[in-house]
């Protein structure tokens, strides 16, 4: 049995109009357990639309999404929730803004689990939390009640990955998570990502837009171009690859220049 | 168009009755509005569906008290139906509460038989012709129903709620089931607000089927108001609190503006203005801005 299995899936936007965009196009793949991909591609390659459609987020128009050999195709998204950790490329989306750290993190933890009129975090949960926030070392072990909105993009995208975390998912979901962050901090979120997956032994997918990094992070390399998979490099192979051989397969699979420019500068 | 202090203080008390108990009502706005972000109009029809609800059950015998339990019930219904318009039809919300709202029209002339029930002569929880019992009374119920809300949005599923009104899609991520939160936000919501309808017709002493018109500004008025008193960041048990002091303001402006000469049939007019300018506040802050700095604000 594969970790996750992608059969056939297909997605276009508002199909019958003028704005049809066929964005996932017959696209299949197989996971294995443990495996940490990393995704590449050009902008509107749907990268996004994937994990989406693996989250949940919309429907697939066909298809299939079996993650640990269960079907969750038509599964809505609340409730595929419990086996996915998910971070988004913009900070705001991944917390609750006008809640507190802890509050946030209580959220999270309560993931997949029957809420009830139980209080909303307990005492131990507290010390709990206050020992993960302090492995992120952001000095936010102290700040438990201070809310979200006050805390930096990367303060919120690390404790969002916390979040994502805090429940051992069957899946991680990194949608250009470090892409809305300065170089610096953009870089001490991929390394607490990498300490993360690698702890967990998380089943990992993470999008990026920056080669080096799809390079440099993960076992397994995916490129997307127009909805369907160009290139999928994993083991010795994927060690070996350059950004410039990178681009240079892109534009043999694709025919075009790498549209990407982001990718080019970083 | 002379106010005196006295005729000022005079009518204080009579405005914080009357506070208190719309206060209830604006408890529930900011459930919708403020908590779940989502604006429910459904509350013009479901403060009078418990206003209604009471009086016939007064009328009949009940007692007034125990004629709230049921009051606000009725008012849960209203809210599960514009809920279920909402999120299962996926009508947008202002359109389900204007349609929820619309059809309570006749559903209080169903359960009133007429436009106006009277309580005359019957016997109340509080009445405006005892002010002092009237604002204990309230208050007791206000004091309560801020205990149980501070309680609730405390817990587990309160906390789901409120993530939903702050940041659906990361509710959703944390594997909450929006819609049926929403739905949630709108029963609560619309209970208090038909509970606050049913003190307000046995305080008035007549239940009316127009008592409701324009309620949702009253009750925007006040969480305007209390959120300019006493902030948006404080704790929720001050922010809940700030939402009864807004309607007891609020009252006591109206009722200076009366004395101050104000035609009552401008009243709703007077309302309507000072809600539009309070809500184009923070636009306004904003334009005030660019022009000194030059520059946009918006992100
Ligand atoms: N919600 C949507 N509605 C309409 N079109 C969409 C939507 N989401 C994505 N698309 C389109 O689908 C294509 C793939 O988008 P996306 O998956 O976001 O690309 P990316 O690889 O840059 O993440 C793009 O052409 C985009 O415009
Ligand atoms: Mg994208």
């Amino acid at each position: 049995m594969h970790k996750l299995e992608i059969q056939a899936l297909n997605k276009t936007f508002n199909q019958g109009t003028i704005n049809e965009k066929v964005a996932i196009h017959q696209l299949s793949l197989n996971f294995e357990e443990g495996e940490f991909v990393t995704v590449i591609g050009g902008n509107g390659a749907g990268k996004s639309t994937l994990l989406n459609l693996i989250a949940g987020v919309y429907p697939a128009d066909s298809g299939k999404v079996i993650l640990d050999g269960r079907d969750i195709t038509k599964m809505p998204e609340h409730k595929r929730a419990c086996m996915l950790g998910r971070v988004f490329q913009d900070p705001m989306m991944g917390t609750a803004s006008d809640m507190g750290i802890e509050e946030n993190l209580a959220m999270a933890y309560r993931r997949g689990k029957k809420r009830s009129l139980r209080w909303g975090i307990s005492a131990q949960e507290r010390d709990k939390y206050r020992e993960k926030l302090r492995s992120l070392d952001l000095g936010l072990e102290g700040r438990l009640s201070t809310r979200v909105g006050l805390l930096s993009g990367g303060q919120r995208q690390a404790l969002t990955l916390l979040m994502a975390t805090l429940q051992k998912p069957n899946l991680l979901l990194l949608d250009e998570h470090t892409a809305a962050l300065d170089p610096r901090t953009a870089a001490k979120v991929l390394e607490l990502s990498d300490r993360i997956i690698a702890k967990h032994g998380l089943t990992t997918m993470m999008v990026t837009h920056n080669m080096r990094d799809a390079i440099e992070h993960g076992n397994r390399l995916i490129m997307m171009h127009e909805g369907a998979i160009v290139l999928d490099i994993a083991g010795e192979a994927k060690k070996k690859l350059t950004v410039e051989g990178l681009i240079e397969k892109f534009s043999a699979v694709s025919g075009q220049e790498f549209a990407n420019d982001r990718a080019l500068l970083s | 168009m002379h106010i005196s202090f006295n005729s000022f203080l005079a009518a204080c008390p009579g405005a914080i009755s009357q506070g208190i108990i719309w206060g209830i009502m604006a408890l529930g706005v900011f459930v919708t509005y403020k908590v779940l972000d989502c604006a429910d109009l459904t509350v013009d029809g479901s403060i009078c569906t418990g206003g209604a609800v009471s009086a016939i059950l007064i009328t009949g015998g009940m007692d007034p008290m125990l004629s709230l339990v049921f009051a606000t019930l009725a008012g849960m219904l209203c809210g599960a139906v514009t809920g279920l318009l909402h999120t299962k039809l996926n009508i947008p919300a202002i359109l389900s509460g204007i349609l929820t709202q619309l059809a309570l029209y006749s559903v209080n002339m169903r359960i009133m038989g007429r436009a106006n029930v009277t309580l005359l002569g019957k016997h109340v929880a509080l009445s405006l012709q005892n002010i002092p019992h009237a604002i204990l009374v309230s208050g007791i119920i206000a004091v309560f129903v801020i205990s149980v809300l501070y309680w609730f949005f405390g817990t587990e599923v309160g906390c789901a709620v409120r993530a939903t009104g702050n940041n659906d899609n990361m509710a959703r991520a944390q594997g909450v089931n929006t819609d049926n939160v929403k739905m949630l936000g709108l029963i609560i919501s619309n209970g208090l607000v038909a509970l606050s309808g049913a003190l307000l017709a046995q305080y008035q002493g007549f239940s009316d089927v127009q008592m409701g018109r324009g309620a949702i500004v009253i009750g925007l008025a006040s969480v305007i108001i209390g959120e300019v008193i006493l902030g948006t960041h404080s704790s929720f048990a001050v922010r809940m609190s700030s939402m009864i002091l807004g309607a007891v303001i609020y009252y006591i402006i109206i009722s200076l503006v009366l004395q101050a000469g104000l035609n009552t049939n401008d009243l709703k007019l007077f309302s309507a203005a000072t809600v539009a300018v309070a809500l184009a506040i923070p636009t306004i802050k904003t334009w005030a801005l660019n022009g000194k700095n030059g520059r946009s604000t918006h992100a």
